[in-house]
């Protein structure tokens, strides 16, 4: 008879499935960090004046950062004089057609289950692809044109609509906010912009998917999304990277303005290769990303299922300013192995009548330390804030860690604020029950797990949840018995 | 269908099971009872294979399978079912989806396609109406919330999706009352046949009133120190295990 040890000690052997890499022509710039790397990019990506000056002015605030030691994290020395800032994929102009992009890359987007064919699309997803540092191809730009929403990459808002990039970059997560959103601010390469104009709701899911291909790169990628008044969206984020040895990183912003009734849905699949079973490799994810409520009666719904990366550090957050404005926040968040997340969400109400809630549940499993960390906050106009936190944990080892750090900063009497949280494991007897029936171990912790996951995985769009459920299940393959 | 040679089982070093020597016919019923303490939960929990047990000395063959040799998984695939004395709580599984996979992993194991959703959902409404359960069954959580009689007519409503070739019944008669009880043992009756068997492990004589054993066994300290027929269930209710244990030469 199998002692039921041995299984729990087993440690996880699936293969990260999305660890190729693409052979293709990649163009380099050199490696290291200062404002010449910083004016590089912004020639590269022949940027008016006005958004040089502010890299530059991120470039040389950042200068004056430390990293950030408060996170329950163990972060390595991070050499940023060794990374390179901008990689692209070789091409000779603009692909003005699907003929045009290079066949490997459409093969590498293929391969990911991503099709820039708008035809061998399944309708009602229009696709951003960016690659390393450019946006390689945007789908149903002409549909969508039709009802004035934009949707294309960064660098093309910055050429074709200056005004509304100029006027919202920034506006939400300033240069100066974080370390890592300066880093950003200064080196940013691409990334999406969505504009949804007044009282339209976006016929179809937009989608940015995210690939790191070029060795010793960093990805900095910037997102900014605009919901006018009455406007609706839903926005989905994917995102992989090859297996490699050495780390990588990745720090991202996101930003979205949400006027009157308006309302955005932004779901992330996280899946950057989270190094392997020993803790070797793996993306590094500093993100920041945050969502103003600025209308009245508007609406931001942060959706996060997080299985990849080495660390995440990410708190998806809503700024609450309009009154009757509502934020949500939830995720689940699974490490294995040596993977460490600190991620959680920030809710600052300033309006009244304002709501939030956030629903986190976090999976650890082998070596990994799992951490949520949240802020609710309500400044002293805002009568009548709510909010509810729900923060459960599921262990499903005995060397891994999970940590909960609510902060709460209420200054007004009326706001009602409630906190749960609960820490769970897998229990033996669960998983005997469910072998007796004749359910494998793996099979046993899928269904366990979605079904503790269950409230998050029902927030995500129909065509994530399926992918959502399975990746659950594998990132967590062999990990318990 | 189930030949046990000399079993001798421990847990956590102690030993339990002392050689037990069993032989379990197709068609056959047999009860097994015992004071609190005798082994006989440690009995079907060594047979479906819990990870807890460890089994030192005997054997054990199931269908001309080596059955110790099997993974618990692949013991129920073959038609071994055990109804538990206390079932377990899973919250977030939904039964319909617990079972949904219960079922396909069985279809797997006999190389047949999964079930599609409408005949799947047909055959749950068919079986649970075995053990009148209704029809938030489905949605429901696996046995959280349930009562203590719904714990138990939902171990049976499993059986009757499972099929298996010998259930064992664990106490599950403990903590029913009488109509639950008569509900319970309705719902085995009706699954009987001739091809399958059961194990009706009870403390007490009143469930054989509904579940007819054919034969009678009684466990004592690790052993099997009694076999008759059904007229040994109602000795034992008369007497008393105290009876046993004065003519296993203790007080």
């Amino acid at each position: 008879m199998e002692d039921s040890n041995n299984i729990l000690n087993e440690v996880t052997t699936s293969d990260y499935k999305y660890g190729f890499v693409t052979d293709i022509d990649t163009e380099v710039i050199h490696r290291g960090l200062d404002e010449e790397t910083v004016r590089i990019i912004s020639a590269k990506k022949n940027e008016p004046e006005w958004l040089l000056e502010f890299r530059l002015k991120a470039f040389r605030y950042w200068q004056t950062l430390e990293i950030p030691t408060w996170p329950h994290l163990n972060i390595p020395f991070i050499d940023y004089q060794d990374i390179i800032y901008y990689a692209a994929p070789k091409k000779k102009e603009g692909p003005k057609s699907m003929d045009e992009v290079d066949p490997e890359l459409v093969k590498t987007f293929d391969k990911l289950g991503i099709p820039l064919h708008e035809r061998a699309q399944l309708s009602g997803m229009a696709v951003d692809a960016v690659m390393d540092s450019v946006s390689v191809k945007t789908t149903f730009k002409e549909t969508l044109a039709e009802k004035g929403i934009i949707f294309c990459s960064f660098s093309e808002a910055v050429q074709h609509h200056p005004d509304l990039v100029q006027k919202y970059l920034g506006s939400v997560v300033s240069y100066r906010d974080n370390f890592f959103a300066a880093l950003n601010s200064a080196v940013f390469s691409d990334g999406s912009f969505v504009y949804i104009p007044k009282g339209v709701r976006c016929p179809m899911e937009l989608s940015t998917y995210f690939r790191i291909n070029a060795a010793n790169t960093g990805q900095f990628e910037r997102t900014l999304i605009v919901a006018d008044d009455e406007a609706y969206v839903s926005y989905l984020e994917g995102c992989t990277a090859p297996m490699r040895d050495e780390n990588q990183l990745h720090a991202a912003i996101v930003e979205i303005v949400a006027h009157e009734h308006a309302e955005v849905k932004y779901s992330t699949v996280q899946n950057w290769y989270p190094g392997d079973k020993d803790g070797k490799g793996g993306i590094y994810n500093f993100v920041t990303k945050r969502g103003l409520c600025k209308g009245e009666g508007s609406k931001i719904s942060w959706t996060q299922v997080e299985t990849g990366s080495a660390i995440t550090w990410k708190y998806p957050s809503c700024i609450l300013a309009g009154d009757n404005s509502v934020g949500e926040f939830y995720s689940v968040a699974v490490t294995n192995n040596y993977q460490q997340a600190d991620t959680g969400t920030k809710m600052i109400h300033l309006g009244k009548n304002t709501r939030s809630t956030i629903v986190s549940k976090g999976i650890s499993a082998g070596h990994s330390q799992n951490s949520y960390r949240g802020l609710v906050k309500v400044s002293p106009r805002a009568e009548g804030a709510r909010n509810h936190s729900q923060c459960d944990s599921l262990l499903l080892s005995s060397t891994c860690g999970a940590h909960t750090f609510p902060y709460t900063d209420i200054q007004n009497e009326t706001a009602v604020v409630e906190h749960e949280a609960t820490t769970s494991k897998i229990s033996e007897e669960q998983l005997f029950y469910c072998r007796q029936r004749g359910i494998s171990v793996e099979e046993a912790v899928g269904l366990i797990v979605n079904g503790y996951a269950r409230e998050v995985m029902n927030k995500l769009p129909m065509e994530f949840a399926v992918e959502a459920q399975k990746l659950l299940a594998i990132s967590l393959e062999g990990s318990v018995g | 269908m189930l030949e046990i040679k000399n079993l001798h089982a421990n847990i956590n070093g102690k030993e339990i099971l002392k050689g037990i020597n069993l032989s379990v016919k197709a068609g056959e019923v047999h009860a097994i009872m015992g004071p609190n303490g005798s082994g006989k939960s440690t009995l079907s929990s060594v047979l479906v294979g819990n990870p807890a047990f460890e089994v030192t000395e005997g054997e054990v063959l199931f269908n001309g399978k080596n059955l110790l040799e099997l993974e618990p998984e692949d013991r129920s695939r073959e038609g071994l079912f055990l109804s538990f004395q206390y079932p377990v709580e899973i919250p977030g599984v939904s039964m319909v989806n617990f079972m949904r996979a219960a079922v396909n992993e069985h279809r797997k194991y006999k190389g047949l396609d999964p079930v599609s959703a409408t005949d799947f959902l047909k055959l749950m409404r068919e079986k649970r109406a075995i053990v009148e359960l209704d029809n938030k069954l489905a949605s429901r959580s696996v046995n959280e919330g349930f009562s203590g009689g719904e714990k138990k007519r939902n171990e049976i409503f499993q059986m009757a999706m499972l099929e298996p070739k010998l259930a064992i019944l664990d106490e599950t008669d403990s903590g029913l009352d009488i109509d639950a009880l008569r509900v319970v043992a309705n719902g085995v009756n009706k699954l009987k046949t001739p091809e399958n068997a059961a194990i009706v492990i009870t403390h007490y004589q009143r469930l054989l009133d509904y579940i007819k054993p054919d034969i009678v066994h009684v466990l004592y300290k690790g052993r099997i120190v009694k076999t008759a027929g059904p007229e040994l269930a109602l000795e034992l209710e008369e007497k008393g295990y105290d009876w046993i244990k004065k003519e296993m030469g203790e007080e």
